[in-house]
């Protein structure tokens, strides 16, 4: 159903875009500062996005501004507001110190766009439209493709920091590999970082004789991870899975990398997604209130074209 | 090795062990201690490989904290390496990047040798602010820390800087992923530098400088002493280490990005005081702060190779047995 929504708001985008001429809209975009690879990402695709959105409709004023913290994004969304916004699209860097910020704005009457982070209450009180990734799924889909592939395998598991969105993935990815030979021999934490990363799997490289897939949950951490198994020298790693979408695993996958077969998708595009379904409201009426839920696509050698962006820095 | 070497001496008849000053060998026991608890923990950790792992990926932080020991002698702090170590970093692969020199081998000569003295530009900074701008140390490294993290951010965009050119990554690899002798590179790199740092701390005037500077800095300026300039050398000697460090950094991963070397001055200034060297200055041990370092680094790899311990309380485990050997620690010192 949602995909059928995408369709329709993507044609009659398209549609209006080359048929007549709109009213002057202001959309405010308010994401958290460039401060690691995903949310550099993010900041890419929103400026990339903003930029095509102008291009069809001229006389939109689409605003991208980044901060760093919850409190200085309060600070920016009202000075947004005061610019007279007709959309707020906002990626929060916290959603609950946010909440009464972006109240505010919405009692105005302003179209709201929350995405990726939901606040504790994410309803039509709050926002009129909530896009995001698919934490669960992203780990349900890493776990589905080692069943499939080598269901008898030894995996070793990267997780990221302590906190809810990395429990999602594991619970995710131990749905995945349910009813399967699959057997998890550890998990660690490696805080999303390569340098963590590399120290953990050297230490799962001496503590496990045999290992033959690797889950790293993130592409980052896949790049301590690839670099510590060549140290070691190690052949009995089939593949090692991680996610994200970052130009340089997705590179691998479309060169057909051994050890990156596949990639999982939490696209830090999808600010670019919120962003052109806000438009489609605002300028061609089309109902697009309620959650838009991104799939953990699975980047396989064929599709992997589709998501790679040489210019993004991540 | 210890810095009280020249005491008095003592009543003849006493044991010969009395002369050992207990707290420069602490932390040598202790990494004895926990070699043995590793081995009993998991049979791999005591193989040559696991070790020399340990001990090679300890490099960075051994490094870095070889410097901290000089500045912390002398009585200030540096909280700003984790940062300098991010943007020296940057700085030299964009260099590498830019394909200013067509030859690889020269162009990593110069990137090597830009990375050194950036870094020591870097310390200069630190220690003009804190000496000339009179600011404490604390503030000014915490001014600082923010600076180079910031640019390092501004230079990545938030994301990655990665190492172009497969040539200079090929030549370049060996110095962390090489060995001497079936030594690993890194590891000969710590004890290269512990070598020069120890002579310069303990056989050189500037190194009783900086003891004396740190001990007391009235005392050090009535005996004419060039206080304010023995600090600033500290802090150019850490801001050199910090460049080394880079040199072993660059090569692992090829790239860095805006999370490079994030809270590395805690585990730095940490291993500097689980070897010894007092926080309040006046006193350096250079050969305690490698141990210190490696005892960080040993504690998480023994953590992750026990199975005993929830990977939630990996943290909590590092805490205590920090606090446990500073207790340690102060406890010998009241006895000597």
């Amino acid at each position: 159903m949602l995909k059928k929504l995408m369709g329709v708001a993507f044609v009659a985008a398209a549609l209006t875009g080359t048929a007549y001429a709109q009213e002057a809209k202001t959309i405010g975009v308010s994401i958290p500062a460039a401060d690691h690879g995903w949310t550099a990402g993010v900041v890419y695709h929103a400026e990339r996005v903003a930029a095509l959105v102008q291009k069809e409709y001229p006389d939109a004023k689409v605003i991208v501004k980044t901060s760093p913290d919850p409190a200085s994004q309060a600070n920016a969304i009202q000075d947004l507001a005061v610019q007279g916004l007709d959309a707020l699209v906002i990626l929060p860097t916290d959603p609950d110190p946010l909440v009464n910020a972006i109240k505010q704005v919405k009692d105005k009457g302003t179209f709201v766009t929350i995405v990726d982070r939901a606040p504790s209450v994410n309803d039509s009180t709050v926002r009129d439209l909530y896009v995001a990734g698919n934490n669960p799924a992203l780990g349900r889909v890493a776990g589905e493709y080692i069943k499939d592939n080598t269901p008898d395998a030894k995996v070793v598991v990267i997780r990221g920091l302590p906190i809810p969105i990395d429990q999602q993935r594991q619970d995710g990815f131990d749905e995945g590999i349910k009813g399967s030979n699959v057997e998890v021999l550890d998990r660690q934490f490696g805080n999303w970082n390569r340098d963590d990363a590399f120290k953990v799997m050297q230490d799962y490289l001496t503590k496990y004789p045999q290992i033959d897939v690797v889950w790293c949950q993130d592409d980052d951490m896949a790049v301590g991870v690839l670099q510590a198994i060549e140290q070691a020298k190690r052949t009995d790693i089939k593949y090692v899975v991680a996610g994200a979408g970052s130009k340089d695993m997705i590179k691998k996958v479309m060169d057909g990398d051994k050890m990156i077969p596949v990639d999982i998708l939490y696209p830090p595009a999808m600010v670019g997604t919120a962003i052109e379904l806000t438009v489609a409201a605002l300028y061609d009426k089309i109902p697009v209130h309620g959650t838009y839920t991104l799939d953990a696509t699975l980047v396989t050698k064929d599709n992997a074209a589709n998501y790679y962006f040489p210019d993004s820095p991540f | 090795m210890s810095a009280e070497g020249n005491e008095p001496e003592k009543d003849r008849k006493a044991p010969f062990w009395s002369d050992i000053d207990l707290r420069a060998v602490a932390p040598f026991v202790a990494l004895i201690l926990l070699l043995v608890l590793g081995a009993l923990a998991n049979p791999n950790f005591i193989g040559l490989n696991n070790l020399a792992n340990v001990a090679t990926r300890s490099a960075f932080i051994a490094i870095i904290a070889v410097g901290a020991t000089f500045v912390i002698s002398a009585g200030d702090l540096d909280l700003s390496v984790g940062s300098m170590l991010a943007f020296v970093a940057s700085l030299m692969i964009l260099f590498m990047n830019s394909g200013a020199i067509a030859d690889p081998a020269l162009m990593l000569t110069a990137a090597v040798v830009m990375a050194m003295v950036v870094g020591a530009l870097c310390g200069l900074a630190n220690g003009l602010i804190t000496t000339v701008g009179r600011i404490e140390p604390f503030i000014a490294t915490l001014g600082t820390m923010g600076i180079y993290r910031g640019l390092t951010i501004w230079l990545s965009q938030g994301g990655a800087i990665t190492l172009k050119s497969p040539e200079i990554q090929q030549i370049y690899g060996p110095a962390y992923f090489g060995s001497i002798l079936g030594i690993p590179v890194p590891i000969v790199v710590i004890l290269a530098v512990t070598l020069i740092a120890a002579f310069v701390l303990y056989r050189t005037r500037y190194g009783r400088h900086v003891v004396a500077v740190g001990s007391n800095s009235d005392v050090a300026r009535y005996s004419g002493i060039a206080v304010n300039r023995v600090r600033t050398i500290a802090f150019m000697i850490q801001g050199l280490c910090v460049a080394v460090a880079v040199l072993l950094y660059v090569p692992r991963l090829g790239s860095t990005s805006a999370t490079t070397g994030i809270l590395w001055e805690l585990q730095a200034i940490t291993a500097v005081v689980v070897g010894g060297t007092a926080l309040k200055g006046g006193a350096g041990r250079v050969w305690g702060t490698i141990c210190g370092a490696f005892i960080l680094e040993l504690v998480g790899n023994i953590m992750l190779l026990s199975n005993f311990i929830s990977e939630y309380l990996i943290a909590t485990i590092q805490g205590s047995i920090i606090i446990i050997a500073m207790l340690v620690q102060r406890s010998l010192t009241r006895k000597v």
